[in-house]
């Protein structure tokens, strides 16, 4: 019996309108009480290409990707072979035998239902007769599943709230499936949900939204950006949340400033302008628009100018696999930009940190005064995630770093925009317009003194690069602590993973603890690394680094940061796009450590 | 440049504006600009025009992008902030300005090569969105801080120092703010202080991009015979078609002129522009006219000066956007964070 405990995917054509119906059947899952990931895995296409979206419930709350399916909702003929044999040997495939398809596996067991006639009895239009057709298979699962009804109904009465012929219509085809399949087969089958209270206070959000989210709670006020997957989607719930919270009540006029930039220079640049003028400022990009930013993120750490960044990461290089999830510009994103420069990144797991990490982010670049970049990536930005409440301390106030108003230059003699008055390496600030006589200074990028004036002495730009790696190093300290899996304390080998891989890593440490292979885990949060990340390198015999690219960079920033030795640190790499999965991190760990059958420590699917 | 450095004390009897400040109270730090590079000539107009116009410096910002053109905001008003941006880019950094704070004024300096050719885009765009500030080029034909390649505005017959031929049509900034819609645009050149200062004044006062075409000779690679950008070429060949007097509010009118001859523009803060027309056959309000009269007297050798489009009816970004009359950079959490129970409310919904 695979009750809560299975993996349902779909195959659909793309732009056939099924995301909203899969996602619908996720959703009714959550709202039952159990534990779900959604996962998106789309083409970069509009329409005609083949397009996957997989649910896998778990009530243990394992919510990583993971391999095997137990019921595939066949609706592509172009992908059938390759879905078909996806499924695991006892298991099902739901597919519209209105269309005839034979059957290679006998392992598995074939649900037809002629999902195209049923439909096309009761609905004329052809688009209505596609979009109905995904809404009848969705009653069709709620049957097969025992995924209670009421909750769907209530979902579509919901989402089409003030269109009664959309609910009439749904709720039609919902039956439809429903029906049908009641009568026809013998339901629920072994595959099924049973109503639970396993998700607790959990919420479910796609952790773009619960970035914009987090901006808005954060009070950025202005926000440029350019259009590409996987970030999009954060500066529209940006907007969307503006629009409803942000409206000045007097007046009816916006309390903020988005503009869709003519590129990703101009979108940075406008964050910077804005960052430099005291509002809090920010854009959202992935790895094609960091290369574009890449001169203006070294301005603003020599410039020394508050303002935050979101990489979405998608699949690279070049414009690489932009609907496929990597985290690959780690790299790129620590030393951007030409000359010496370093940036504050911060690693969000899921959509809860999104937030509550864009809250941080708006404080430490305007108390560091330095770019922040938020690593998110294409399966935490786009997907739905089972997560925690989105939290902030009501006390909580904007820190907005050092910045002095007029009553603070009046008592000071003489006004340094560079000088390191405190000795952590953050100067002082003043907004363009505070004080008629004093505290105007010069930005530039050209090597300046602590006065921001012009300067060709070399030994004064010495002095303003060690102070700015001071500075690097009070973030150290305010940056988020690395957090910890509890369980295996004291072992010999360590694991180091961050950002969306967290998702598969609890199931991988229990995978590998059945192996009889302990590891201790780390999940690191932010760059510059705190010292206890050293530590716990040093503690552990071998440390695999697990992360989703080619190279080993996050493993590259640690050797070159921690000053480690390499052979201390294993790269474990899964960088094929999708998701990483429990199984996969156990194999090519166990085969690391010479207990498994998969070969070499790195792996392109 | 001039190694002498200019003594800071007061003359009692320096003229003071209304604010009592004197014009040494907008300069900037020495300029190391060649001696005689027309860029100083703008800076110096600029001054002037913030001295007769009573601006607190300290609520101006100045920014400008990479070249030489682009370092003169540091010789100019000492009291403002400043930032120079990168190489092209200045457009955006002071949209995005703009947009934290309404009430400052901002000027952007730039060159021919910073915004004709790597900031061609940006430049387009910050015309398109109607950012609200001014927008000057100092205009040379050339890249001076990188030592005299041609830039993108040198004239086709122009040729280079060395003789060498320029094969490219020239981008005509002016004629493309036109296009674009910006609602201020004029042309100046270094060499004509009174054309240049009132022009600058109107520009300030003006809400929405106002762009300035200076052109601005640059002494050691593109002033010499031959070259469409010197200042005898251009003071040869210069045709204003617009006087432009900038009429404080609280001053009248006394001057008189001929029916036809004269449009009263009243600007933002109710001061009033009076412009008269050199050529009576020019309307500055008509964009069409204005991009073929332009064309047409290019066609003959002529460079026209003068204000060259006005349209103070549309509106600036801030506007566009629907934005607060309070600068974003003055709201706190009170006015920007949701309350505790919305957030929760929001929770609530995801469930
Ligand atoms: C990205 C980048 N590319 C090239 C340069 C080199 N560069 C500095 S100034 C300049 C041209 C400046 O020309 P212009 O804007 O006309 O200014 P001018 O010196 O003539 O006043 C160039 C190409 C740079 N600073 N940055
Ligand atoms: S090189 Fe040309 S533009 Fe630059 S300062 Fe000298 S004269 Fe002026
Ligand atoms: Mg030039």
């Amino acid at each position: 019996m695979k009750t809560n405990e299975f993996v349902l995917k779909f195959a659909n054509v793309n732009g056939s309108g099924s995301a909203s119906a899969n996602a619908l059947v996720a959703r009714a899952i959550f709202r039952m009480g159990v534990p779900v990931a959604p996962k998106n895995i789309f083409p970069s296409n509009i329409q005609g290409l083949p397009t996957w979206f997989e649910v896998r419930a778990s009530a243990r709350g394992y919510l990583g990707r993971r391999e095997g399916i137990d019921l595939m909702v066949a609706m592509n003929p172009q992908s059938w072979d390759d879905d078909i044999a996806s499924i695991v040997p006892g298991g099902y495939v739901l597919y519209d035998n209105t269309f005839i398809q034979k059957f290679e596996r006998s392992d598995i067991t074939p649900i037809g239902v002629p999902l195209t006639r049923l439909v096309n009895k009761r609905f004329e239009i052809p688009r209505e007769r596609q979009l109905f057709k995904n809404v009848a298979y969705v009653g069709v699962l709620s049957a097969l599943l025992d995924i209670d009804v009421g909750i769907l109904e209530e979902m579509i009465a919901r989402q089409f709230r003030g269109k009664d012929d959309a609910i009439r219509a749904n709720l039609e085809a919902l039956a439809i499936g429903r029906n049908y399949t009641l009568e026809t087969f013998d339901c629920p089958l072994d595959v099924r949900v049973e109503a639970s209270d396993a998700v607790g206070d959990s919420i479910m959000i796609e952790g773009n939204a619960a970035a914009g989210l987090g901006c808005l709670f954060a009070g950025a006020t202005v926000a440029a950006w350019y259009p590409i997957t996987p970030s999009t989607s954060l500066a529209e719930a940006f907007e969307r949340y503006c629009s409803r919270y942000r409206i000045e009540e007097e007046t009816g006029r916006r309390a903020y400033a988005i503009v869709q930039a003519e590129d990703e220079l101009a979108a940075i640049g406008m964050a910077i302008g804005a960052g430099w003028n005291g509002a809090r400022a920010f854009t959202a990009t992935s790895g094609p628009g960091i290369s574009l930013m890449g001169e203006f993120l070294g301005l603003a750490y020599f410039a020394e100018i508050p303002v935050v960044l979101f990489n979405i990461q998608r699949g690279g290089p070049s414009t690489g696999m932009p609907t496929r999830t990597q985290q690959s510009d780690i790299i790129s994103c620590a030393y951007a930009s030409h000359g010496d420069t370093r940036h504050v990144l911060l690693f969000p797991a899921d959509p809860a940190e999104c937030f509550e990490f864009a809250i941080e982010a708006f404080d430490l670049a305007e108390r560091v005064q330095t770019p922040v970049i938020v690593m998110s990536d294409l399966d935490i930005g786009m997907n739905d995630w089972t997560t925690r409440p989105l939290a902030m301390d009501p006390d909580r106030r904007f820190d907005r770093g050092k910045v002095l108003d007029a009553d603070g230059l009046d008592a000071l003699e003489r006004f340094g925009r560079y000088l390191d008055v405190d000795g952590d390496g953050i100067p002082y600030r003043t907004w363009p317009g505070t004080h008629p006589e004093k505290g105007a200074f010069f930005s530039r990028g050209t090597s300046h003194d602590e006065y921001a004036g012009y300067t060709e002495d070399g030994t004064v730009n010495v002095r303003v690069m060690e102070r700015l790696l001071r500075k690097f190093d009070t973030a150290r300290s305010l940056v988020p602590a690395p957090v910890y899996g509890q369980d295996t304390l004291g072992a010999t080998l360590g694991l180091i993973h961050f950002g969306s891989t967290g998702a598969a890593i609890p199931e991988a440490l229990e995978m590998l603890t059945n192996r009889r292979i302990h590891v201790d885990s780390m999940r690191l949060r932010s760059f510059p690394f705190p010292a206890e990340v050293a530590d716990f390198i040093r503690a552990h015999e071998k440390v695999f680094v697990v992360e989703q690219n080619r190279d080993g960079q996050m493993r590259s920033l640690l050797i070159n940061e921690c000053d480690i030795d390499p052979a201390r640190l294993v790269p474990i790499l899964i960088f094929d796009g999708f998701p990483v999965t429990a199984t996969r991190v156990t194999e090519l760990i166990a085969a690391a450590v010479g207990h498994g059958s998969a070969a070499g420590g790195s792996e392109a699917a | 440049m001039s190694f002498v450095s200019k003594p800071r004390f007061h003359h009692p009897r320096l003229p003071r504006n209304s604010l009592g400040l004197t014009r040494r109270d907008y300069e900037g730090a020495m300029s190391t600009l060649c001696a005689g590079c027309g860029h100083d000539s703008v800076s110096a107009a600029i001054v002037e025009a913030c001295f007769e116009l009573d601006l607190p410096a300290h609520r101006l910002a100045k920014l400008s992008g990479i070249g030489c053109s682009s370092k003169t905001p540091t010789y100019f008003l000492s009291k403002s902030h400043g930032f120079n941006s990168v190489h092209g880019r200045m457009a955006s950094v002071a949209t995005g300005a703009n947009l934290a704070n309404c009430d400052l004024t901002y000027v952007g300096v730039s060159g021919d090569g910073d915004t004709a050719s790597i900031g061609l885009g940006q430049f387009a765009h910050a015309v398109r969105r109607q950012v609200d500030m001014l927008y000057v080029v100092e205009n040379n034909g050339t890249y001076g801080l990188t030592k005299g390649q041609f830039s993108a505005t040198n004239d086709r017959v122009s040729v280079g120092r060395k003789g060498q031929r320029n094969a490219f049509e020239a981008i005509d900034l002016a004629v493309m703010a036109i296009q674009l819609g910006a609602s201020f645009v004029a042309r100046g050149f270094s060499g004509d202080k009174d054309q240049l200062v009132p022009l600058i004044k109107a520009a300030l006062t003006h809400k929405g991009f106002a762009f300035i075409d200076v052109i601005s000779p640059c002494v050691t690679f593109n002033n010499h015979y031959g070259s469409t950008k010197s200042f005898e070429f251009v003071r040869d060949h210069e045709h204003s078609v617009l006087a432009t007097d900038y009429v404080p509010y609280h001053e009248t009118i006394t001057a008189s002129y001929a029916e036809g001859e004269v449009i009263d523009v009243t600007l933002h803060n109710q001061c009033r522009l009076r412009l008269r027309k050199l050529d009576s056959d020019y309307d500055p309000g008509d964009p069409v006219g204005a991009v073929r009269y332009i064309m047409d007297r290019q066609a003959q050798g002529e460079v026209v000066t003068g204000l060259l489009y006005l349209d103070t009816g549309d509106e600036d970004l801030r506007g566009k956007l629907e934005m607060t009359s309070r600068p974003l950079n003055s709201l706190d959490e009170d006015a920007l964070r949701p309350s505790p129970e919305v957030l929760e409310a929001i929770n609530v919904s995801l469930r």
